[in-house]
């Protein structure tokens, strides 16, 4: 909502407060001015001219030699380049001294060897926004009408003289969306008094019910419909003020009559429409809801089809309307109408919304309407805007409104008790301060014994219902910064995080210690890349977005791993080849098709890694990651969470690199649990995505918060000494050195403290399609010192075992 | 032969100022010292001296043999000490070199963030609840009183999925599941941080999905002054405690009353500045009391039990906190960007 200052001031006293003093104190009450606007835009001397003579320029086709009076002794010899410029026509000068928007400073000039004293200003020279100017005055020299003053300066004559305070309006106070309601405001704020416009219609001997008549078909969709007929309408420009507040208010002025029902619409909130009463089947309206593919041409010349709940103005034979969206071409007001039919209801606020969003068409008067009109308003703004006909129209007011009334507007009162004010707010308020309060906001009230008062909410205020309601109220006027500050009262609760949030905190702490760096991504992504890597949960269906606003974030994901290789490939671009980065987040999984139950959200951990594994030094050899590196994160990981039992799978899934990737598992002694993959990236989309060499890991954290532990059971050092043996033996090159580590682990048993791979070797040294494996082993009894026998003996059976099972050759 | 030995320690004296290394002082050593020095052969004509003047040469010869020998004790810590000093002048580095540094890696500026929120108000008796980024239409909007069709829904486009189910606009149906779970106990203090969805073109300011923190305060007797006061001690333990606040009345369906929260502009001091277009402030949180409707709804009767609750964005406290122009940047990870947050 727009709000001149200059036309607010006709409905309460602002004396002492300047239009920004008002913006600050709107919005520390909560009506929030988004900006306050100066209409004069730094103008100065340009005043209404009037011309007196105009010949063509001897030198010039185009241009004319013009005499003006501007009020002054000696007129003014301009030279002027507009087609439309007139003898006797009254214009904008700026005289020679003016400035003009944007600092654009007039001063004498000489055009083609003639002397020009100032300018002929057009509407956009003059800052107007040309959007709203009428379209006749778009063109050329802005035109002034025959009655203004020579002399008189221009900002005064078109209200640029003005401020616009533009109101930032939550949903709940559709009462601003006029100037009346935020009169209240003002008028609560500054403690002062509203006055009212003149609404008293004097009548002609035309009985309105001979002439015109109403029939409503839908009272639950429209609850109050009015109308007043109005004969002999002159059609023509509506005065110059008015059409100043219309502009300043971001709308159009036409012509006087469909000004005056916008006019009254600002002022009152409640939108009106005339129609030519004679293109109306005998004066009739009806108020029903379309039928289905319905049709019916609107203002704006598009033919529209209708659906079946879409409220309609008829005349009984036709349409003629979409209630409170947009009249219809065939009764609108024009040059030749002669009598008006004027309506002014109240429509229900969803009916007027559904209507509007279903047709995507959002004007001043649906935008109210959805809103909630204010229902004491429908009879007061017919009245103005009749009251306004007859001055401004010369309209004969017909005796009389003819209107069927549906739903009465209940009264609301509600009760409030002093003690509830205090123990809400926090406050210390007397019933004097809180009536104080509803005094200044013009709500009546009742006191019913010393505490309590019951409060008559006047209707423009629809939004408030409730008690708690007036308590806001309270508080505002009263200023929320009075409110105290204060320490609950009651139990105190010790706080906490979850073990989950704990974990993970740890995880990321964990990580980013390693150097891995913690991203976030967007939960949307494009179906090709779910289709590129499923991940774990490929056999899942695709939650997808209804309207998403683009193919490319149509889909929740199933898999951290496509955003992530996007973020390596992102780096990699910018010269950034290392990167060792991880996401915790959700994927979201169904079964369904359509969704009939929530998806299920999984909380999973993924880890990217590619580059080299060192930072770059000039003693390090550069080496690039590997699955081990990965594999390492993974262990130290789940060492840290308390996690026992890991185990790596050979696996190939579906993305990865099927000679490097494993199942991550975890033996609990019963049963295996999967928790996820880890692995190389499968070539193919290495390549898709134009990436190195890439290792991935991704797992599911619904597991790995359950098994974790943060449980320390500290194990007494040991007393007795270690032994230590090494091994080393050729075996064939694909055997996995965990089965000979599983072997060790199972002949050696209880005595074996650790055992530890310390070389792998391939090569010239040991025959082809083998390799050589050194292992280090140390045996150690926990409660006597080992013999060296014992040892030899457990050792050897060790030896032999490796030797039969793996075909082993034992080096020497 | 007094005079011999006397002459004796002379010359070896003598001699010892020009032996300046380990070799030569041995060979010093033995010439001197040694079975074959010229101290021994004296010594050993010693027999050939009466009676009376033996101890008195002995004494002699002992005095001399004992100063060649500290000579060369200090000869030889001398030596050492500049054999040393020579080994470790020849041992220096270059310490202009780089050093090799461990790589560390930094969270997240957005969890980050979150984390520092989290702690202040599980400091004051808070926990922390989660719930799901897809909703249902009733937690979301009804159970917050925001009926189908209610014109406030225009405050927060949506991202349906179906005509029930949507991207959560925000995390208050995490306090609506919350207070449906506690079925009607009190008191209910949490937090709720998560990923929420708006469709929005994203821009510098704009992002189609964005983090939020709520809280929410169930009890007897709360009232609006505890909000104030809340905000107030976590204001001042997140960013100073010179830091003041200011509410402002606003409109949220789920609370009534409800107000935006402002605190002064940490850049200026409350004068003015840029970044908080000269006012001195910074919208920072909306909060209110929580609305009866929502209570009603969710199983706590309005008359017995009142509540506050309280909402901001994540990515506009990071921005602020440090000095970020582009919300996009907490989702492109740029290693460049995230690198900056690896401070503590
Ligand atoms: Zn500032």
């Amino acid at each position: 909502m727009r709000v001149s200052y200059g036309w607010l001031s006709e409905y309460v006293d602002v004396t002492g407060y300047s239009a920004s003093d008002l913006a600050e104190k709107l919005t520390r009450s909560g009506v929030e001015v988004d900006i306050v606007e100066k209409l004069n835009q730094g103008i100065t001397n340009v005043v209404v001219g009037y011309v007196k003579t105009c010949e063509k320029h001897p030198n010039a086709d185009k241009l004319s030699l013009c005499t003006v009076d501007v009020g002054k002794e000696e007129d003014l010899q301009i030279i002027c380049g507009a087609k439309n410029i007139a003898a006797g026509q009254k214009v904008p000068v700026a005289v020679p001294g003016a400035v003009l928007p944007g600092n654009f400073k007039i001063k004498k000039a000489k055009l083609r060897g003639v002397e020009s004293y100032g300018m002929i200003c057009s509407a956009k020279e003059l800052g107007m926004n040309d959007r709203l100017l009428p379209k006749e005055i778009q063109e050329g020299i802005l035109v002034l009408p025959d009655d203004t003053n020579v002399g008189d300066d221009i900002l005064e004559v078109l209200g640029l003289n003005d401020e616009v305070l533009e109101l930032e309006l939550t949903p709940n106070r559709s009462d601003c969306l006029s100037m009346i309601g935020t009169a209240y405001e003002i008028a609560a704020i500054l403690g002062r008094e509203v006055k009212l416009p003149l609404a008293e219609v004097s009548s002609s001997s035309t009985i309105a019910a001979d002439k015109i008549s109403v029939k409503n078909l839908s009272p639950e969709n429209c609850h109050h419909y009015s109308a007043r007929y109005i004969e002999e309408v002159s059609i023509q420009p509506s005065p110059l003020w008015m059409q100043n507040r219309l502009m300043a208010a971001g709308i159009r002025p036409i012509n006087n009559i469909v000004d005056i029902t916008n006019y009254v619409m600002l002022e009152y909130g409640q939108p009106l429409h005339a129609f030519d009463a004679d293109q109306l089947n005998e004066g009739h309206i009806e108020v029903r809801l379309a039928e289905k593919d319905e049709k019916m041409t609107t203002l704006d010349e598009v033919e529209r089809t209708l659906e079946e709940s879409m409220l309609l103005i008829t005349d009984g034979t036709k349409p003629v309307a979409i209630a409170g969206v947009m009249g219809g071409a065939n009764s609108e007001v024009q040059a030749e109408t002669i009598n008006i039919l004027l309506e002014s209801a109240k429509f229900s606020g969803s009916s007027v919304r559904i209507t509007s969003k279903k047709l995507g068409l959002r004007s001043e008067s649906s935008l109210r309407f959805e809103k909630e009109v204010n229902p004491e308003n429908v009879t007061a703004a017919l009245n103005r805007a009749a009251v306004l006909l007859s001055q401004y129209a010369n309209g004969k007011v017909a005796d009389g409104i003819v209107e069927e009334l549906s739903v009465q507007n209940p009264a609301t009162n509600i009760e409030i008790s002093l003690r509830k004010v205090n123990d809400y707010l926090g406050t210390d308020l007397s019933k004097e301060d809180v009536k104080h309060v509803f005094d200044r906001l013009h709500f009546s009230y009742t006191e019913t014994d010393e505490s309590n008062v019951v409060v008559h909410v006047p209707s423009r205020r629809g939004d408030i219902t409730r008690d708690v309601d007036l308590i806001e109220e309270v508080a505002r006027i009263h200023g929320y910064d009075h409110i105290p500050t204060s320490l609950m009262v009651g139990v105190t609760t010790p706080g906490s995080l979850t073990k989950e949030q704990k974990i993970r905190r740890a995880i990321r702490r964990i990580l980013t210690d390693e150097g891995l760096h913690e991203v976030i991504n967007y939960s949307f992504t494009h179906p090709s890349q779910i289709k590129l890597f499923p991940g774990m949960y490929a056999e899942s269906k695709h939650v997808k977005l209804a309207l998403p606003m683009s193919e490319e974030r149509s889909t929740l994901r199933t898999s951290l791993i496509p955003h992530l290789l996007d973020v390596a490939a992102y780096n990699n671009n910018r010269n950034q080849a290392d990167v060792r980065i991880f996401e915790t987040g959700r994927v979201f999984l169904t079964e369904e098709e359509t969704l009939s139950r929530l998806p299920e959200e999984k909380e999973l951990l993924s880890i990217l890694l590619t580059g080299k594994r060192e930072t770059a030094h000039w003693s390090v050899q550069e080496n690039k990651v590997d699955f081990y590196d990965l594999k390492g994160h993974v262990e130290t990981l789940f060492e840290y969470l308390g996690i026992i039992g890991l185990e790596f799978v050979s696996a190939s899934p579906n993305g990865f690199h099927p000679g490097r990737t494993a199942s991550i598992q975890i033996n609990t002694g019963e049963q295996n649990i999967e928790l996820g993959w880890i692995g190389q990236l499968h070539p193919s989309i290495q390549q898709e995505k134009d990436l190195e060499e890439v290792y991935i890991l991704e797992i599911a954290l619904e597991e790995v918060y359950k098994l974790s532990s943060f449980d320390i059971e500290y194990v007494s050092l040991p007393k007795y000494p270690a032994i230590g043996r090494d091994i080393a033996i050729v075996v064939g090159q694909t055997l996995q050195i965990g089965e000979i580590v599983n072997s060790i682990k199972e002949t050696a048993k209880e005595l074996l403290e650790s055992v530890s791979v310390f070389d792998i070797y391939t090569g010239e040294k040991v025959s082809s399609g083998k390799k050589s494996v050194a292992l280090s082993l140390t045996y150690r009894h926990n409660e006597r010192t080992l013999t060296d026998e014992e040892v030899t003996e457990l050792h050897s059976k060790v030896v032999e075992e490796i030797e039969k099972s793996f075909n082993a050759e034992l080096r020497k | 032969m007094k005079e011999q030995l006397e002459a004796l320690k002379l010359e070896a004296l003598k001699e010892l100022e020009s032996v300046n290394d380990s070799k030569t002082l041995n060979d010093f050593r033995v010439k001197y010292l040694g079975k074959k020095g010229p101290l021994t052969e004296i010594l050993r004509g010693m027999g050939k001296l009466s009676n009376e003047e033996r101890p008195v040469i002995g004494q002699v010869a002992n005095e001399v043999r004992s100063a060649i020998g500290n000579a060369i004790q200090s000869k030889q810590d001398e030596i050492s000490r500049k054999e040393l000093e020579n080994r470790l002048k020849e041992e220096t580095i270059d310490i202009t070199l780089p050093g090799r540094k461990p790589t560390q890696g930094a969270i997240h500026p957005l969890n980050k963030v979150i984390q520092d929120i989290e702690d202040i108000f599980v400091g004051m008796g808070y926990t922390v609840e989660e719930g799901p980024e897809v909703e249902k239409d009733y937690y979301n909007f009804e159970a917050l009183n925001l009926p189908k069709d209610h014109p406030a829904r225009d405050m927060q486009d949506t991202f349906y999925i179906t005509e029930e189910f949507l991207m959560r606009t925000h995390t208050s149906p995490v306090q609506i599941r919350t207070m449906e779970a506690k079925k009607g106990e009190v008191p209910i203090k949490i937090i709720c941080p998560g990923r929420v969805y708006r469709r929005d073109d994203d821009d510098a300011t704009h992002s189609h999905a964005f983090t939020q923190i709520e809280g929410l305060v169930i009890d007897k007797n709360v009232r609006m002054s505890d909000l104030k006061g809340t905000l107030l001690q976590f204001v001042q333990e997140m960013y100073g405690k010179d830091t003041q606040i200011r509410l402002r009345p606003s409109f949220f369906p789920f609370t009534e009353p409800s107000a935006e929260v402002d605190i002064t502009c940490a850049n200026c001091k409350g004068d003015g500045c840029r970044i908080c277009k000269q006012t001195g402030w910074i919208e920072i949180l909306g909060s209110g009391m929580v609305h009866p409707r929502v209570l009603e709804m969710a199983g706590y009767d309005p008359n017995e039990y009142s509540g506050f609750a309280f909402g901001m964005g994540v990515e506009r406290i990071a921005m602020l906190k440090y000095g970020i122009d582009d919300i996009r940047h907490f989702f492109t990870n740029d290693l460049r960007f995230l690198n900056q947050f690896v401070r503590i």
